[in-house]
Order: C-alpha cells, then sequence, then structure tokens
C-alpha cells in the first residue's frame, strides 16, 4: 500500500507538472485576450512531433530547445495574422477559428507524419531507472520531466513578478483598455504572450512525447482536462493554475491506484445490496472506472460553488 | 499524317483487345476494408499484403482454371457497416463474386448477414466472403453461415492457446487482466477468466480492469497498480496506441513479468515498444515469422519488403485465404462460388510456411497451429518496422482449437 501511494504521488505531481506547462499558456492567453484557445493542445502535439524530426537528425538535446521555439514563432504568427484579423468579428469568430485550426493541425499532422505512433524515445542519457523503491523504478526521465516543469513555473512567476514585461502583462490581463491607453503596445504584448504560451504548450509536448508517446490523437487526450485547470484555478491565476494542475494530476492518478468501489463505501455503515439489484451496475462501479470523469465532476461543482475558480479574482 | 493516324488506330485496337482479354480472364477480389481515415494503415497494409499475395502465389504460378489471374481490388468501407454494405453493392454491381474482409468484427456481422440475404434471393449471382481477421467468435457460432468463412483463429482459440502456455508455467502464480472499456476488450477479459478456471485453478487473478479506450494519456499509474499486485503475468487484449502505451509504462516501472497480448506488433508498434518490452511482450497469433519456418516463406517475405520497404507481412492468413482459394478453383475447375464453397468446406491446405490447415466444415473455421511470440532484438532474421525488433517465437500449440469445437452452428447449404 504504501508503494502505492508513494508512487502514485509522484506519478501525479509528474502528470500534474506537466498539465501545468499547457494550462498555464493557456491560462494567460485566456484572461489576457478572452480566446478560449481550442487549438492550444495541437501546438503541444506539434512540439512533439517537431521534436521527433528533429531527433532524428541532430539529437534530443537540439530538438529540446529548437522545437518549442518553433512551435512559438508559429503561434506569434497564428495570432498576429489569424486571429487580429478574425477579432474584429468579436470573440465567437476568434472561439470558432482556434477550434477549426485544432481540426486543421490534427490533419496536417496526419498528412505529414503518418497515423501510427512515432517512434520519439528519450535520450540514452537518460534511460535508467534513477531509484528502485519496493522492486519498482522510477525512471530517470521522469524526474527529468518534474525538473523541467519546475523550473518553468519558476521561471514564469519571476518574469510575471519581477520584471516590466510581467508587470505590463499582468497589468493588460486585469486591465487591457486602461494599459493601452497608458501607452502599451497591447497587440505586441498579446502576440508575445500567445507565442509564448504556444512555446510552453510545445515544451510540453517536447517533453511528453517520448513519455506519453506520439500520435495524432495526443492532442485530444489532454485537450479538454486543459480548460478544466483554468476553470478550476482560476482566470488568468498562475498561482491557480498550479495548484489545479496538481490537483488534477493526483486525482488521476489516485482514482486509478485505489480501487473501491460505491459497494464498498456502504459496506462501511453497513448497507449491503442485493447481487441481482437493479442497481447492481452502480454500486459495483469503481473508482478507476470513474476516474476520467472526476476532473469534470470537479469543473462542475467549482462553476457552482466558486465561479471564479480557487484563485480567481475577476470573472468574466 | 495518314499513316500517324493508322498506327494510332492500330495501337489503340491492340490496347483494347489486350483489356478485354485480360478483363476476361480475371477473377475479381473485392477487398472492403478501411483504407482512409483513422484505422486506414492496418487497412492499407492488408490491402498491399492480398495484392502481393494474389500476384506472387497465384498469377505468377498460372494462374487459376486454365490461366485465369486474380485481382484484387479495394474498395474503401471506413470501417463503417453501413459503409460496408455499400461497397458490397458496388463490388456486385462490378460482378464481383468474392470479397474479403477483416477488419473489425461490426463490420463482418453486417457482411455475412447481407451476403447471406444476396445468396438467398440471388442464387444466380452468389457471393463468397472470406474473413480474413474478425475474431468474434460468433461469427462461425450462432451467427454463421455457408457463404462465410474465417482464417484467422476466433478470440476463444487465441485466449484458449494463450491460457495453455500460462498453465503449463507454474512460476506464474498472480494474473492481471487489463483491457479496453468495449465488447473485445470485455470478451479477452471473460475468456481469461473462463480458461484459467478451468486449466489452473490455483492462479489468481490479481487485477481485472478496463480503461476508457483511446482516452488514457498516461499509463503510469497503471503500472504502478500492476506492480503493486505483485503479478507473475499480464495479459491484454489492447491495441493502437493504448497497447503502446501500456507496454510503455510496463516498461519504464521495471515490471519483470511477461505480457500477453493479441496485436503488439507491426504497423509502428513495435519500432515504438522497441526496447522497452524486449523479452517481455508476448504475442498470440497465426503464422511464424522468427526463426522463419521455412527457406520459400523467407524468399516470399523479402520479396515483400523489397516491394514495399515501409510495410510488413503482419496478417499472413491474407495470404493463406488467398491460395486456398484459388486451390478451391483448381480442385472444382470452377470458378462458380457454390461449387468453389463446396470444395473449401474441410480443405486440407500445407502453408507456405509448412503448417498443416484444415477449413473446417462444420463451421468454417480455419483450424490451424497458433504460436506464441516474444518481443525481441536477438535472432531476428525478419524484423517489424524495420527496427531490428521483431517476434520469436517460443511456442506452438498445433490443435488449440481442437478444444474449442462448434457451437450453435446450423448452417444451410444450398442444394446441389
Amino acid at each position: 500500500m504504501l508503494e502505492l501511494i508513494f508512487f502514485s504521488l509522484l506519478n501525479g505531481i509528474v502528470t500534474g507538472l506537466l498539465l501545468f506547462m499547457l494550462a498555464s499558456g493557456l491560462t494567460l492567453i485566456f484572461s489576457m485576450m478572452g480566446v478560449l484557445n481550442f487549438a492550444h493542445a495541437s501546438f503541444y502535439m506539434l512540439g512533439a512531433y517537431f521534436a521527433y524530426t528533429i531527433s532524428i537528425y541532430l539529437g534530443f538535446w537540439i530538438g529540446l530547445i529548437v522545437a518549442p521555439i518553433l512551435v512559438g514563432l508559429l503561434g506569434a504568427v497564428v495570432e498576429r495574422y489569424g486571429l487580429r484579423y478574425v477579432h474584429r468579428w468579436g470573440h465567437v469568430a476568434e472561439l470558432i477559428f482556434t477550434f477549426g485550426l485544432a481540426f486543421l493541425i490534427e490533419e496536417v499532422v496526419q498528412f505529414i507524419w503518418g497515423k501510427d505512433t512515432k517512434a520519439y524515445h528519450e535520450p540514452e542519457i537518460l534511460q535508467f531507472p534513477l531509484f528502485t523503491f519496493f522492486g519498482q523504478n522510477f525512471p530517470a526521465y521522469k524526474a527529468f520531466m518534474l525538473l523541467i516543469s519546475i523550473g518553468i513555473f519558476i521561471m514564469l512567476l519571476l518574469i510575471l513578478t519581477r520584471s516590466r514585461v510581467g508587470l505590463i502583462i499582468q497589468a493588460a490581463i486585469h486591465k487591457p483598455n486602461m494599459t493601452a491607453m497608458l501607452g502599451h503596445n497591447v497587440p505586441l504584448v498579446f502576440m508575445g504572450v500567445f507565442g509564448v504560451g504556444c512555446a510552453l504548450a510545445g515544451l510540453a509536448g517536447v517533453i511528453a512525447g517520448p513519455a506519453l508517446g506520439t500520435f495524432p490523437g495526443m492532442a485530444f487526450v489532454l485537450g479538454s482536462i486543459v480548460f478544466v485547470i483554468v476553470v478550476v484555478g482560476g482566470l488568468g491565476s498562475l498561482t491557480g493554475a498550479f495548484v489545479a494542475s496538481l490537483l488534477i494530476g493526483l486525482l488521476q492518478t489516485f482514482a486509478i491506484a485505489l480501487d473501491y468501489s460505491v459497494n464498498d463505501l456502504l459496506q462501511l455503515f453497513n448497507i449491503s445490496f442485493d447481487a441481482d439489484s437493479a442497481f447492481r451496475d452502480l454500486w459495483t462501479l469503481s473508482l478507476p472506472q470513474i476516474a476520467p470523469i472526476l476532473p469534470y465532476l470537479l469543473l462542475i461543482l467549482i462553476l457552482i460553488f466558486r465561479p471564479t475558480g480557487l484563485f480567481g479574482n475577476r470573472e468574466t | 499524317m495518314k499513316l500517324k493516324s493508322t498506327i494510332l488506330v492500330g495501337a489503340a485496337i491492340a490496347a483494347l483487345s489486350a483489356f478485354t482479354a485480360q478483363a476476361a480472364d480475371t477473377i475479381k477480389i473485392a477487398f472492403i476494408d478501411p483504407l482512409s481515415g483513422p484505422f486506414a494503415a492496418t487497412g492499407t497494409s492488408g490491402y498491399k499484403q492480398a495484392q502481393f499475395a494474389a500476384d506472387m502465389l497465384v498469377n505468377q504460378k498460372g494462374g487459376v482454371v486454365g490461366g485465369q489471374m486474380f485481382e484484387v481490388v479495394g474498395f474503401d468501407n471506413k470501417i463503417s457497416p453501413k459503409e460496408s454494405l455499400v461497397q458490397l453493392k458496388r463490388a456486385i454491381g462490378d460482378g464481383i463474386h468474392y470479397i474479403m474482409q477483416g477488419n473489425s468484427s461490426g463490420v463482418a456481422n453486417a457482411l455475412t448477414d447481407a451476403v447471406k440475404k444476396h445468396n438467398s434471393r440471388n442464387p444466380d449471382e452468389l457471393v463468397l466472403f472470406m474473413n480474413y481477421s474478425a475474431v468474434d467468435p460468433a461469427l462461425t457460432n450462432e451467427k454463421c453461415n455457408f457463404w462465410h468463412f474465417r482464417f484467422d483463429a476466433n478470440a476463444n482459440i487465441k485466449m484458449n492457446a494463450l491460457t495453455d502456455v500460462i498453465a503449463e508455467d507454474e512460476s506464474i502464480k498472480k494474473v492481471y487482466i487489463i483491457g479496453q472499456d468495449y465488447s473485445f476488450g470485455k470478451a479477452v477479459a471473460a475468456g481469461a477468466v473462463k480458461y484459467l478456471g478451468e486449466k489452473r485453478p490455483d492462479i489468481e487473478i490479481v487485477g481485472n480492469e478496463l480503461h476508457p479506450i483511446g482516452k488514457v494519456k498516461d499509463f503510469t499509474p497503471y503500472a504502478t497498480k500492476i506492480r503493486a499486485s505483485e503479478a507473475d503475468a499480464i495479459i491484454t487484449g489492447n491495441w493502437g496506441a493504448d497497447m503502446v502505451g501500456l507496454a510503455k509504462a510496463i516498461g519504464d516501472a521495471g515490471i519483470d513479468a511477461p505480457v500477453y497480448t493479441y496485436y503488439a506488433a507491426n504497423d509502428g508498434i513495435t519500432k515504438t515498444i522497441g526496447a522497452s518490452g524486449k523479452n517481455k511482450i508476448r504475442l498470440v497469433h497465426e503464422g511464424r515469422v522468427n526463426p522463419p519456418p521455412t527457406e520459400e516463406y523467407k524468399t516470399y517475405h523479402m520479396a515483400f519488403k523489397e516491394k514495399y520497404p515501409e510495410a510488413d507481412i503482419s496478417q499472413f492468413r491474407i495470404a493463406n485465404a488467398l491460395v486456398m482459394l484459388a486451390n478451391a478453383m483448381n480442385e472444382t475447375d470452377s470458378t462458380d462460388p457454390a461449387k468453389v464453397a463446396m470444395a473449401l468446406e474441410g480443405m486440407e491446405y500445407t502453408t507456405i510456411q509448412g503448417d498443416k490447415v484444415v477449413m473446417r466444415a462444420e463451421d468454417h473455421q480455419l483450424m490451424q497451429p497458433i504460436s506464441i511470440s516474444v518481443h525481441t532484438d536477438e535472432n531476428i532474421v525478419l524484423d517489424a518496422d524495420n527496427s531490428g525488433y521483431g517476434l520469436v517465437t517460443e511456442k506452438t500449440i498445433s490443435a488449440a482449437d481442437a478444444d474449442i469445437p462448434p457451437s450453435g452452428c446450423s448452417m444451410e447449404r444450398p442444394a446441389s
């Protein structure tokens, strides 16, 4: 049991921090521009595929640096020539634009790289178990993912709170019009934030690709969960996104690890049910089976009881 | 000018007559499978294997019934049963009497019903259905029909073979079953529980888990659970990205237990699993690859790789289906589906891998040896995905199907 809890804790943190890398960009973009970027997870996928192609020719480490930059540039171009143009028709048009973009990217990826899973592997230098606990390995690559994610979090926090650029971004998040009135080039800030957000998603893709698989469906499996994090954490709150990411990462991992069913809960109260009862499917429902819906349940509860999210302070 | 046009007309007539001569001498076989969409990789790979087998093993050996050639024609069904019926109509409209299909038992169920109905209404325009991969046991049990022939081992036969191997291994005391949450995943789990219970009641099933299909982003939590359960063996029916994810997570967690699978090879999977599944991943399948069972098969495999370097012979049964069809035609000296179907019933055939197979007459299920192979990079002659990794056969069970007699099949044979 101790083993299960220990590894679930570790896995939960790794998953959570990975989700944070995606969510941090999304929450900044969302709160600043009011655009729910449906294509955000697609940039994550592009990061993995770019890095895969680069790693074939130049190795993993070059890919780790170059791929996120490429994705970030692509994101900036999308903002400058796509979103900004569409913006004049309002938020709905922007929403539909990113929605279409997500499909477009998925099709293009399938067109270029094909439909099968790509053999994108972690670098050999990281292919060893970091430690073994109760006979179970913790791969060094997971620890590397952990380090990168924490590094990114600290860097983002410092930039946003300690630098001049960060001040402008924070101002633009809360009072975009006022910031523009004060003479700051808000469109440039938007483009920069969109680009950096996409680059972060790309970086998440680069490091997640070898661990979680590089295939055309990888954006889809992560896409919706990131929106949950943004809402649960609260709009525009980096701390919120961080806490919500960890919360959801741990929630999903532990829900799979702990094999409890409704029946077990009822037995605690000495209530038992007939095996032939019409509700038996409900009573035998186990935690791992409902694990995928738990984040969405949390989303609904948050929207009902605390619409601003855990750390949010703006209601739009 | 006049000379030029004469030459042109002459050439046109020559081409036309060559074409009609060719058309009269070809037997078209409709290959109805997904050739576009998410499952296109599997469908097109099968299509290539069918075309190659028809060419190499039938046409180059003189064709059938006095030199008639096989021509495999692709019909894209987008893996939808509804679309498959449309394509079946198209094929029949083109005068095709032989159809092949394999991906998805749902599609096979729809096709076998449609073929049965069509044949009862159009006795002079009969259609014969060769199923090369849909493994739902019902297709040869309660849903069996005279015009349907299955060349793959059904899910129960494969599970029987797999549990035979597990039962022999005294060191296996605890088994973990994990699968995708849909009909096939559930069928694999049910089969494993049933056969293990019969053969080795002392084995404890320490986990029987279904996960959402195609939605799990990280299998590490499942691997942690498997490790914590101290399982000595793992059984899974997973395929596609779910198989890759599970295999990687098990490898990364350092779980040192065999993983018995149905579909953990080829189409990019072998390459992606790579070193993390070495000597761990095992596959239950028909046909053998390493060591190459016969020199003839090796030549055949290499010739295929030369023509399609990016593809693999992942479904050897396709070749068996086509050659057995050709043999049935030659035996009866006819291309009439009714006579050919009668000849296929009970037909014995020695594959180019040297295996003796029999088409069981009662239910049209091909009886064939089933192999358990391990994913490794040692002693590989013919690799998969050009990765250096491939399957080495550890054990072949010659009569896994004998234990599973036809059940519930009563077919109507045409009065001859």
